[in-house]
């Protein structure tokens, strides 16, 4: 790559996860660019927490995510549509549970 | 005694104003999205602070005998309003006040020029602030200690950023470590007003108000020379500095950016949108 094309080559992509608040998991936010991980942390904090969003931030460069192909949905997947007892729906749950 | 710690309150509410407008500047222009939002919610955190001092300082100025309230500024605008016998709020400070009756530091309204310039007047206005700010908890005024409580969290974050960023360039390719260098160099004779007390100043610290800024200015070399070392730059020597913005006396930048900032109020008194 010629020194002109690499100056000019975009920061690397990042993907943004965001806890909420404390006891809940992390969900991915979205994703942003920056140079390193302290940069990507900062830029999370101004893009996605500005509206008290969250207390805990993870990013994780775009290109470690390995994501399972769409191809394969139907062996992946499928199987598990007419595995109606692996849902816990068989139990009747007092008034004063909630959130479940 | 009201009357100097308004004119106090103002030197710190002043370069608030005068540094969030300035980087408010960049909203819309930021060299990528995620720094553009950056450099805006750190405009808009200044302007939060400006507003907290420019209100206690209406409230002191409305405790102010009529003659008096007269006597402090020179600003016409402003006299005319005091003179409708209404008190005054934190826009009239920010929107009626002329030049000479500010009392930032010049430093904070050197224009913005390009993105080394930029973070180069914030990284010596962001490190100086949170040494001020630390001081400022232990003032004996409660209300700019709560302001300097208030801010400290956001000025840690400024100061961090503004750092963070001379250091990427500073170290970063030829180009970059050039213009970071010259930036520093063209604004550091502008640091030393931040750190060399006027007669407000020395009241302040005379009433347990303000702090010695001369202490601060070790610190502050400290902190400041450690990033650029880090950032392999050199540290400019400390030669001649200038002074007068904190007595109303400042470059011509100041007038531009009271022009764009109060345009609308004094075309339309009293506008409001």
């Amino acid at each position: 790559m010629s020194q002109k094309a690499d100056s000019k080559r975009e920061w690397p992509l990042w993907e943004v996860f965001i806890r909420s608040k404390a006891g809940l998991d992390h969900k991915h936010a979205g994703s942003l660019h920056a140079a390193d991980a302290d940069m990507a942390i900062e830029n999370a904090r101004d893009v996605y927490t500005r509206r008290m969003e969250g207390i805990s931030i993870w990013v994780v460069e775009s290109k470690y995510i390995h994501a399972s192909d769409p191809g394969d949905a139907e062996i992946l997947y499928e199987p598990a549509n007419d595995k109606i007892y692996r849902h816990p729906t068989f139990y009747n749950l007092p008034d004063e549970l909630t959130h479940m | 005694m009201s009357k100097e710690l308004i004119k106090y309150t103002l030197q710190i509410a002043d370069n608030a104003l005068v540094i969030g407008h300035r980087l408010s500047e960049w909203c819309g222009h930021g060299p990528v999205l995620e720094q553009d939002i950056a450099i805006t919610n750190m405009a808009l955190d200044h302007l939060g602070q400006a507003r907290n001092l420019y209100q206690y300082a209406a409230s002191l100025f409305n405790e102010l005998a009529p003659g008096e309230q007269m006597q402090l500024f020179a600003s016409t605008a402003l006299q005319n309003k005091v003179a409708e016998g209404k008190p005054i709020d934190e826009d009239d400070l920010a929107y009626l006040r002329d030049s000479w009756d500010f009392y930032n530091t010049m430093l904070v309204e050197m224009p913005n020029n390009d993105w080394a310039y930029t973070i180069a007047r914030s990284f010596i206005y962001d490190t100086y602030n949170h040494l001020f700010y630390t001081k400022l908890l232990s003032s004996a005024d409660e209300s700019l200690a709560a302001i300097a409580e208030k801010s400290l969290k956001e000025v840690d974050y400024h100061m961090r950023w503004s750092s963070e960023w001379v250091i990427r360039l500073g170290d970063g390719t030829e180009e970059s470590t050039r213009r970071m260098q010259a930036a520093i160099n063209d604004l550091w004779a502008y640091s030393g007003e931040l750190m060399i007390m006027n007669d407000t100043d020395k009241w302040a610290l005379q009433h347990n108000i303000g702090t010695d800024l001369e202490q601060i200015r070790a610190d502050w070399k400290l902190r400041t020379s450690a990033v650029l070392n880090e950032a392999t730059l050199q540290i400019p020597a400390d030669g001649w500095m200038h002074t007068g913005g904190k007595n109303g006396r400042h470059t011509e930048h100041l007038g531009y950016v009271l022009a764009e900032l109060q345009f609308m109020q004094r075309a339309y008194p009293g506008m409001v949108w």
